[in-house]
């Protein structure tokens, strides 16, 4: 889980990339933006998941 | 791939500028001591002589790791640029100057300027998840940690940012406003060094006892607020030294316009802390001093990313956003996601730092800033966190970061160093063993 999110967040920086070379109009490109940035978001939320501790994993 | 792509020449700079720039940044390192401060202040006393000690290692490392290597990548000294053409357009992905700073006596005035601001830059970065690991870090560790992000990760940055890189390009190649903007550092040094803290503690785990089976997460509350407060007192008169000078440096800002951009920084923290006391007063019964200290460091950094390009107004907007979102996300991290953060460098200089980037996309007036900001705050976010952990993860194969459970036990100073920061102190048992 911990690595999944940590590959999805290139996934989501190669979409913004995408959007700058393919669309011209504003609208379009902010929007697909928006999308690289969303999936960036979601790959963090997941690897954020991944990395948490369980519960008493940090007792002596 | 074109190897030999001219960097643009840097403008020519009048005596009085390079006099008065040179000035500011031998303030600036006040912004490091404040921060060092602060990171060790938010520590346990059992680990203080460790922590500040971590602090100048890390500082140290940094400097000599990008004079060897990294600056060669930044490409601020050189004449030629690693360039992509993808698209049809250019995309400079790296610096390719002489090794060892060959060539500084004879560059520019502006050039060995800009290269000053980025070996400051450099050590500010380095020290920033140092805070975060704190109590459980082993120097070593963190020192190695300090010269991979020298090296290789705040060189690819700067260049991007700073040295006519793609992300600056983004004006001229997209018709992106100016290109991304960042004059203070608040990609290239707080959001770079937050990242890397949350890499950290991912690989360090949280300390022993912090988060009990049963129950909420163990308060492990800072060892000194008088240092941490000092600590930020400190780092504004840095700050404003700092921000002004890559006004200068980034946006070749006049000097009739410095005079705004300090005075943005001071009310952004202002702000800040304003805003930061009163959720703490509202939450809590009582301001809280360490949060409130969050507070001010957290709209110091957004500060950074636009008190050179946005209205007073605008500035106390932005520095109380992030004064209210600080404590939140402190409490957030903490108590709903488990992530053990001593000094909260993830929330004050992560978060705050992508904020600040974002604050000045919003109120820039040049149109298609908005979406240069945002395809920066997306290259930190997808490429720069990915690729900081996976460093990390791999050095942690070679140099373990975590310190054996005795180690934590007694204290890093005694562990590590051999003697406490406070040796007229008792070591009593740590009741979060229980």
């Amino acid at each position: 889980m911990k690595y999944a999110g940590l590959l999805v967040m290139p996934t989501g920086f190669f979409l913004t990339l995408a959007a700058l070379v393919m669309f011209a109009d504003p609208p379009r490109r902010i929007a697909f933006v928006l999308c690289g940035l969303a999936v960036e978001g979601l790959g963090l939320a997941v690897a954020i998941r991944g990395h948490m501790p369980a519960r008493g994993a940090s007792r002596p | 791939m074109n190897l030999t792509s001219p960097i643009p020449a840097a403008p020519a700079m009048g005596d009085v500028t390079f006099a008065l720039t040179l000035g500011l940044l031998l303030i600036a390192p006040l912004a490091i001591a404040g921060v060092a401060l602060i990171n060790t202040g938010l520590g346990r006393s059992r680990s203080a002589a460790q922590a500040l000690l971590g602090n100048l290692a890390m500082a140290a490392v940094a400097a000599i790791v990008f004079a060897l290597l990294g600056a060669t990548f930044t490409g601020t000294l050189g004449n030629t640029n690693i360039v992509l053409h993808a698209a049809g357009k250019s995309w400079s992905v790296l610096g390719l100057a002489p090794f060892l700073l060959r060539g500084l006596g004879s560059a520019a005035p502006h050039a060995q300027l800009e290269l000053l601001f980025e070996f400051l830059a450099v050590a500010m970065t380095a020290l920033l998840p140092w805070g975060s690991g704190a109590d459980r870090w082993r120097l070593a560790a963190g020192v190695a940690c300090a010269a991979i992000l020298s090296a290789f990760v705040f060189p690819l940055a700067a260049h991007w940012v700073w040295a006519s890189g793609w992300l600056a390009a983004l004006g001229a190649n997209f018709s992106l406003g100016a290109g991304f903007l960042d004059c203070g550092g608040a990609a290239t040094v707080h959001a770079l060094g937050g990242l890397s803290a949350l890499a950290v503690v991912w690989i360090a785990g949280p300390r022993t006892g912090k988060f009990p089976r049963e129950g909420l997460s163990t308060a492990m509350p800072g060892h000194n607020a008088a240092y941490v407060l000092f600590g930020c007192l400190l780092a504004l008169a840095g700050w404003l030294a700092w921000n002004a000078a890559g006004a200068i440096l980034w946006l070749h800002a006049s000097l009739a316009t410095l005079p705004g951009t300090i005075i943005n920084t001071l009310l952004s923290a202002s702000a800040a802390l304003a805003a930061t006391y009163t959720v703490t007063r509202v939450r809590f019964g009582k301001p809280d001093a360490s949060l409130c200290a969050n507070g001010w460091l957290a709209g110091l950094v957004a500060s950074s990313a636009c008190a050179a390009i946005v209205t007073p107004g605008q500035s106390i907007f932005t520095g109380a956003f992030a004064g209210i979102f600080t404590p939140l996300l402190v409490e957030l991290l903490e108590l709903a996601l488990s992530i053990d953060d001593p000094s909260g460098a993830i929330t004050v200089h992560g978060a705050a730092g992508l904020w600040g980037l974002f604050a000045a996309g919003l109120f820039a007036p040049q149109t298609g800033q908005f979406m240069a900001q945002l395809v920066g705050i997306a290259a930190l976010l997808g490429l720069f966190l990915p690729l900081i952990y996976l460093l990390f993860f791999v050095l942690n194969r070679f140099v373990p970061f975590r310190v054996n459970a005795d180690g934590e036990r007694i204290g890093m100073d005694l562990h590590e160093l051999g003697g406490g920061a406070y040796p007229e102190f008792v070591i009593h048992r740590d009741e979060s063993y229980r």
